[in-house]
């Protein structure tokens, strides 16, 4: 089944709130070789004027794969799995993700091309916090390869 | 650590160079922080019969170290704003000897209080990132 055209402009409900825990930034922080300590300790952070310690520039990957998860799934959008490939990836911050922040992520496909046999599927989560202030969107392009 | 003045910066300045040596156990480690258990990333059998040279570092690790000689430069992983790549080669990571990926930061324009750095990923003499570019905000003197 190739990748359904009418995707493009679907807005998906939010995903469940993901709750920033400072444990995860912080095992974050090593997996990424961060070594920065407003990236470990909360009284760096906060020195820094930061409410938490702050996480990594790509920590808002572990929210937004909630969200792609619930395209990935999506009956009628015709992505296979395991014919997909990260082509590109963004993220766009208003303020840092930090620990004790409340997130929900709402994912809105912006565009579907396809290229022979192949096709891009663009897609943005945009993430708020417990106000409903936006912190970071995260844009991602899927590439679903086709038969040749 | 002491903020760069932006004042101060010139577009073509290396403002850091730096290794990672890449093990199995980096991609483990990743897998269980990220939550991405694709076994590409950690079973050769399962990358060899999807026609894979070798276990794959995951694309999100790579674009996550890389950033880091910047957020060290800035004082503040707070001050990274905006964060671009596209993944244009894959790292192959080999059972024994890892694989090492170097990364080259650089100023590449220079815009109100903030600086674009493009950042240069290398593996095995061949770049992996594509347009790699992080936005800092510095603020003007």
């Amino acid at each position: 089944m190739p990748v359904n055209p009418e995707l493009q402009g679907r807005v998906f409900p939010p995903a469940p709130p993901y709750l920033v825990g400072l444990e995860k930034v912080r095992e974050f922080s090593r997996a990424v070789f961060a070594s920065h300590p407003i990236n470990f300790e909360t009284d760096a952070a906060l020195a820094a004027g930061h409410a938490g310690v702050v996480a990594p520039p790509t920590f808002a990957v572990v929210v937004q794969e909630q969200t792609l998860a619930q395209l990935l799934s999506e009956p009628d959008a015709g992505i296979d799995f395991t014919r997909v490939v990260h082509g590109d990836q963004r993220f766009t911050y208003t303020r840092p993700i930090v620990a004790g922040d409340e997130l929900t992520a709402t994912l809105t496909v912006t565009s579907v091309k396809t290229l022979g046999p192949h096709a891009m599927v663009t897609a943005e989560s945009t993430m708020v916090d417990a106000t409903g202030a936006h912190v970071v969107t995260a844009t991602s392009t899927l590439v679903v390869r086709g038969d040749e | 650590m002491s903020t760069p003045i932006f004042d101060e910066l010139t577009v073509g300045d290396v403002i850091a160079e730096r290794e990672f040596p890449l093990t199995r156990d980096s991609l483990v480690r990743y897998a269980g922080a990220s939550g991405d258990f694709n076994p590409i990333h950690y079973r050769d059998d399962v990358a060899a019969s999807v026609g894979l040279p070798g276990v794959l570092a995951h694309g999100m690790l790579t674009m996550g170290f890389a950033v880091q000689p910047v957020v060290d430069w800035a004082g503040d992983p707070a001050r990274v704003v905006d964060y671009a790549v596209k993944f244009t080669r894959p790292v192959v990571v080999h059972p024994q000897d890892g694989a090492l990926v170097t990364v080259v930061a650089k100023i590449g324009a220079l815009d109100e209080g903030v600086a674009r750095v493009d950042l240069t990923v290398s593996f095995d003499g061949k770049t992996v990132l594509g347009k790699a570019q992080v936005r800092v905000a510095l603020g003007r003197r």
